[in-house]
């Protein structure tokens, strides 16, 4: 019996060594050599000497690089508060539409889910055309409509550009919560739906009272995943506006500054993996605390099963 | 008949033999040495197989694995390989800072006299531009320089009655009367980051001066200094002629907009003058310097050097890359440069044959260091990083020229003693 159960142990030891090598080489050894990055100097390309916690102190409190990396996280605080507020909340509002079933609800949930699956480099390299102040559609058809001064170089402004790379990653993300909370209604039972109704709940407290307390598993999984994305956003603003988070900073986020470090730019920016690496490991941390802590608080709210 | 058929079956067997014995033997005499070249100008492909094609000629056991790489990743694609013990024979590297951080690691071969004596071909501008500063030893060769300008369409600009302005006051008076005339006067924009350097460097050096250059190498002045201060003030000026939405016009619209004739005039450099041709052709382009401060001063023009051809440090054939980048040292290769690529080879020498280019090289007489470029793109934050983010502040007017003057000061004061302020 005690031999069958060590064998049943090596068994199982044995089906779960691939993978575990697999992680360890590609997740975990990467992890620990970007911490080990960190603590050195970097002769060009080459790692120098030890620096203990330098290469931290010069992102967080060097000038420049402290008042970059604060611009670059502030900026995707505001994409992450901004993503759940257009993004995720138009996609709560259209799951709670789908919800209905009204005519034509099938054609909407795949043409709302589209974007989803198109390549981000393709809708951001699309919408970079369509926000061109000179040639593109946007400017072209406010004009058109006689709306000449809303015309704006969307991209080329401070005040702008951000906004505008967000709202294009909210039409590109869209359908996504909207497909997970929609999942999540769906889980709600009818009864509980038809009780609500027979109170005389309308549209509104039924959302607010019955169906958005009982999404919470899907909220849990959307906030942590925006969350997640919007500290590694990368793609969109890296189409958009570039390496530089043009204008002058204002669309620079953690991952582009990150690259920027880590590889230079035909700006003229050298590489530094030091400074880099210490960029990497603060944003890591952060992510994972983060993300650890919101789950705990988020599962609070879920209703048991 | 058997007979025959023997003797015949004894020459075809003899044959094959002499055919295997050929085959065997000519990779044998042609040594086959595969040099491996990689470069960010993917679009020269067919132009650097014929430049090989010359080598090969006088050297014809070896041949050539071009690859080349988008500009953007070049340089991450370079140094993971490198960083890895790998990477190209032959490696098309970008000059001052961008050379220093590969040499620096030790990745690539210093050159010397001794194992290139072609290095005597370059003045000592463009040999700086491959050495690194602290062991003064040069790691490449210098492949073109290039020189920043104004591109002017010739027709446009003689349609709308305007002659090509010669100082700051003609640049004006010209971009107003093609403004009233409905031209767009400048194409240029700010989207895109290194052109708003490119834009700026073009523009100031000659308002500014070469005295305020030598000054701020010296260590005598700072970016603060009131001729550079006011050379950046000047800029503001142009943005009414500028396309509408400028600050949001990135490096293929603004080339676009001249490129259609729709603008009248580009800020940029020599390199673009292959690129133009390349896609308009029949374009009645012209190049010139930047304008005067007044009548009669210099218009001084930006130089500065792309890059150049690095041996690999830890490449296996390296006497044959070395004979590749002294053969990448003569006249006859930099006359067949010029030819092919349209950009001006910095050897001694060279006959350019092509008018603007000739154009060019003779503007370069009267020329300047891209000051930023060449003497503060060496450590972080570099010059061009801070002017850029300033000078695009500048121009969407959310800053003033001398915030833009202290941020680049004061960035480079962090690592540059002679920046800082008591």
């Amino acid at each position: 019996m005690l031999q069958n159960d060590l064998g049943r142990k090596l068994w199982i030891a044995a089906l779960l060594a691939p993978a575990l090598v697999i992680v360890l080489l590609f997740v975990i050894v990467p992890i620990a050599s970007a911490f080990l990055y960190a603590f050195y100097s970097w002769r060009g390309l080459a790692r120098a000497d030890f620096i203990g916690l330098e290469n931290f102190r010069l992102v967080l409190f060097g000038e420049p690089f402290g008042t970059w990396t604060f611009n670059a996280l502030r900026n995707n605080l505001i994409v992450f508060t901004s993503l759940m507020v257009v993004q995720n909340g138009t996609a709560f509002l259209i799951a709670f539409v789908l919800l209905k079933s009204l005519p034509g609800h099938r054609f909407h949930q795949v043409a709302i889910f589209l974007p989803v699956i198109l390549s981000s480099v393709i809708v951001g390299a699309m919408w970079k055309l369509f926000l061109n102040p000179f040639f593109g559609l946007v400017n072209q058809g406010l004009i058109a409509v006689g709306l000449q001064s809303w015309a704006q170089p969307w991209l080329g402004q401070p005040q702008t550009a951000l906004g505008s790379i967000i709202f294009v990653n909210a039409w590109h993300w869209v359908g996504f919560p909207a497909l997970l909370f929609l999942a999540g209604m769906q889980r709600i039972s009818k009864d509980v739906i038809d009780a609500a109704r027979l109170d005389g709940a309308g549209d509104m407290a039924l959302m607010r009272h019955v169906i958005w307390p009982l999404v919470a598993p899907a909220t849990t999984v959307v906030v942590i995943l925006t969350f997640i994305g919007s500290m590694n956003w990368f793609e969109m603003p890296f189409v958009m506006a570039g390496i530089d988070g043009t204008p002058a900073g204002a669309t620079d986020v953690l991952g582009l500054y990150f690259y920027r470090t880590a590889f230079g730019s035909a700006t003229g920016g050298l590489q530094d993996f030091g400074r880099a690496s210490a960029l990497a490991v603060l944003m890591f941390l952060v992510i994972a605390i983060v993300s650890v802590f919101w789950t705990r608080a988020l599962r609070r709210r879920e209703l048991p099963e | 008949m058997t007979h025959t058929i023997n003797r015949r079956t004894a020459l075809t067997a003899l044959g094959a033999a002499g055919a295997a014995l050929a085959t065997g033997i000519r990779p044998a005499a042609a040594q086959s040495t595969e040099l491996s070249f990689w470069t960010w100008r993917q679009e020269d492909r067919t132009q650097y197989a014929e430049l090989f094609g010359m080598f090969t000629r006088d050297n014809p056991g070896i041949r050539f694995a071009f690859q080349g790489f988008e500009p953007q990743n070049y340089g991450t694609a370079l140094s993971t390989a490198l960083a890895a013990g790998r990477g190209p024979d032959v490696i098309h590297i970008r000059a001052y800072g961008g050379l220093e951080q590969f040499s620096k690691a030790g990745y690539l071969e210093p050159l010397s006299p001794q194992t290139v004596p072609e290095l005597a071909n370059y003045t000592p501008s463009a040999l700086a531009s491959v050495t690194d500063r602290s062991d003064r030893k040069p790691y490449a060769v210098p492949f073109a320089s290039q020189t920043l300008g104004i591109f002017y369409n010739r027709d446009v600009l003689s349609r709308n009655g305007v002659q090509p302005p010669e100082t700051w006051d003609q640049l004006i008076a010209a971009c107003k009367a093609l403004k009233d005339k409905g031209v767009i006067p400048l194409a240029n924009g700010m989207a895109t980051a290194f052109m708003a350097e490119i834009f700026t460097a073009a523009l100031t050096l000659p308002l500014h001066g070469k005295a305020f250059n030598d000054d701020l190498v010296a260590g005598k002045a700072t970016f603060e200094d009131p001729r550079y201060v006011g050379a950046l003030a000047k800029l503001l000026e142009l943005r009414e002629y500028m396309p509408p939405g400028f600050t949001g016009i990135d490096y293929p619209t603004m080339q676009q907009l001249f490129l259609s004739g729709r603008a009248a005039m580009f800020v940029g450099g020599s390199f673009e003058i292959a690129n133009f041709r390349r896609q308009n052709a029949n374009l009645p382009m012209e190049f010139m310097a930047p304008p005067a401060p007044t009548a009669g001063a210099p218009r001084l023009v930006p130089v500065f050097y792309d890059g150049g051809y690095a041996v690999n440090a830890k490449s296996d054939k390296k006497e044959a890359a070395l004979k590749l980048i002294r053969f990448f040292s003569t006249p006859a290769f930099g006359n067949k440069f010029t030819e092919l690529l349209g950009n001006i080879s910095p050897i001694a020498g060279v006959r350019i044959a092509d008018p603007m280019l000739a154009r060019v090289a003779e503007l370069n007489k009267t020329s300047g260091d891209h000051i930023t470029l060449v003497h503060f793109r060496y450590q972080s934050p570099t010059g061009s990083e801070l002017l850029t983010a300033g000078v695009q502040k500048l121009m969407g007017g959310s800053a003033t020229p001398a915030q833009v003057a202290k941020e680049v000061t004061d960035g480079i004061a962090t690592y540059h003693a002679p920046f800082r302020r008591g």
